[in-house]
């Protein structure tokens, strides 16, 4: 059933978000920490999980694959709805401390890459 | 004439999240179609898609005046629901299904790393430029900082120190422009720095940290790539939150 596939990638979600707010409050910080990487962690090892002791049914599958292709558009539309104004509006300061930002950490990706492990 | 278009108005906001699939269908389609007639493929369809996406929030907010792009317009305020957090992280969650855990625990440390150094990197080339525009509190000087970490970390931080209002603005703005850089830029610098493969996908993560630019940003370059950088781009905002208004404040109190 397809609604299986959909119920667990839910569940993991849910149960990721819970968990990164309760996080947050451990560490006294008004933020959720990490709650959507616990859920596809979650994710990761519950479909491992059900490959080994019961096949997971080609249909089930659909329920999450679906939600996995249905992504891109899914970001179009939020680049739709970005405040691109007001990044605009902010001026000098704030296109030089993003910008610079963002190019420092470009700069550090092949540096980063040469760890070993 | 008038009560036709009425009509399709009401109908098209009634049924908002429907609508919104019709106009994003139509932009990526568009978008490929561009992608392959005009650049041969060069240019990677969902990266175009993405632009336009763009364009058309800067076009819906100079026309509506609002802060949600075309989601301000009421017919397509469906997009503001299908372009939220919910569906956009429920999607992300996802594009983890099939991942090999080897593949994670393999670029576990730098993963690591790149988090700490993301986050702590982008504060200080944040609190770097408002000393160069004129700020001298440590208050001021530190809501920037953690804007240039993401959008969220400089109105948190902002409102834990006692920024003012027009600070805590800026900080937003200086977050807006990273997430919106990131987005426009990867597709553009992904060959030169080596992101082609999940290790490098989740330095990419762990630097940028913002979940909005990161997920356009691997989109545009390999959807295969989304898991591993939203992986760890996940726990940057958090870890900015933590960093910045308790140690990066005191740093930055030190010097000021």
């Amino acid at each position: 059933m397809v609604i299986y596939g959909v119920a667990l990638l839910s569940f993991c979600m849910v149960l990721g978000i819970i968990l990164g707010e309760l996080l947050g409050r451990l560490f006294g910080v008004d933020a959720n920490i990490g709650g959507i990487g616990i859920a596809m962690l979650l994710l990761i090892f519950l479909s491992d999980y059900f490959k080994k002791s019961f096949r997971l049914g080609d249909i089930t599958e659909k329920g999450i694959t679906f939600w996995s292709m249905i992504y891109i558009p899914i970001v179009v539309a939020m680049a739709s709805k970005q405040n691109v104004l007001g990044a605009i509006d902010g001026g000098l300061v704030a296109l030089f401390a993003g910008g610079i930002a963002v190019l420092l950490s470009f700069l550090m990706i092949p540096i980063l890459s040469k760890i070993k492990k | 004439m008038m009560d036709l278009l009425e009509v399709i108005n009401s109908v098209l906001s009634k049924n908002g999240l429907i609508t919104s699939f019709i106009f994003v269908g139509c932009i990526v389609w568009v978008s490929y179609f561009i992608s392959d007639k005009l650049t041969d493929g060069k240019f990677h369809g969902s990266a175009l898609a993405i632009l336009l996406g763009l364009l058309f929030a800067y076009l819906g907010g100079t026309y509506t005046g609002g802060e949600q792009g075309v989601a301000d317009i009421s017919f397509l305020s469906g997009v503001g629901l299908l372009g939220g957090a919910m569906l956009r992280d429920f999607a992300i969650v996802a594009t983890a299904y099939g991942v090999r855990f080897e593949d994670l625990k393999s670029s576990g440390l730098a993963g690591v790393l790149s988090l700490f150094i993301g986050v702590i990197l982008s504060f200080f080339a944040g609190a770097a430029v408002a000393v160069i525009f004129g700020y001298s509190d440590a208050t001021s000087i530190t809501t920037i900082g953690a804007g240039a970490v993401t959008f969220v970390v400089g109105p948190v931080t902002g409102s834990a120190l006692g920024a003012s209002s027009d600070v805590i603005a800026l900080s937003i703005a200086a977050g807006l422009v990273k997430s919106i850089l990131v987005m426009v830029g990867t597709p553009f610098l992904a060959k030169h720095v080596g992101l082609n493969n999940p290790k490098s996908a989740m330095i990419f993560g762990g630097l940028m940290g913002t979940n909005s630019g990161v997920a356009a940003g691997l989109a545009a370059v390999d959807p295969k790539l989304v898991p591993y950088g939203a992986m760890t781009a996940t726990f940057y905002t958090g870890l900015g939150c933590l960093l910045a208004p308790s140690f990066l404040y005191l740093i930055i109190n030190i010097i000021y």
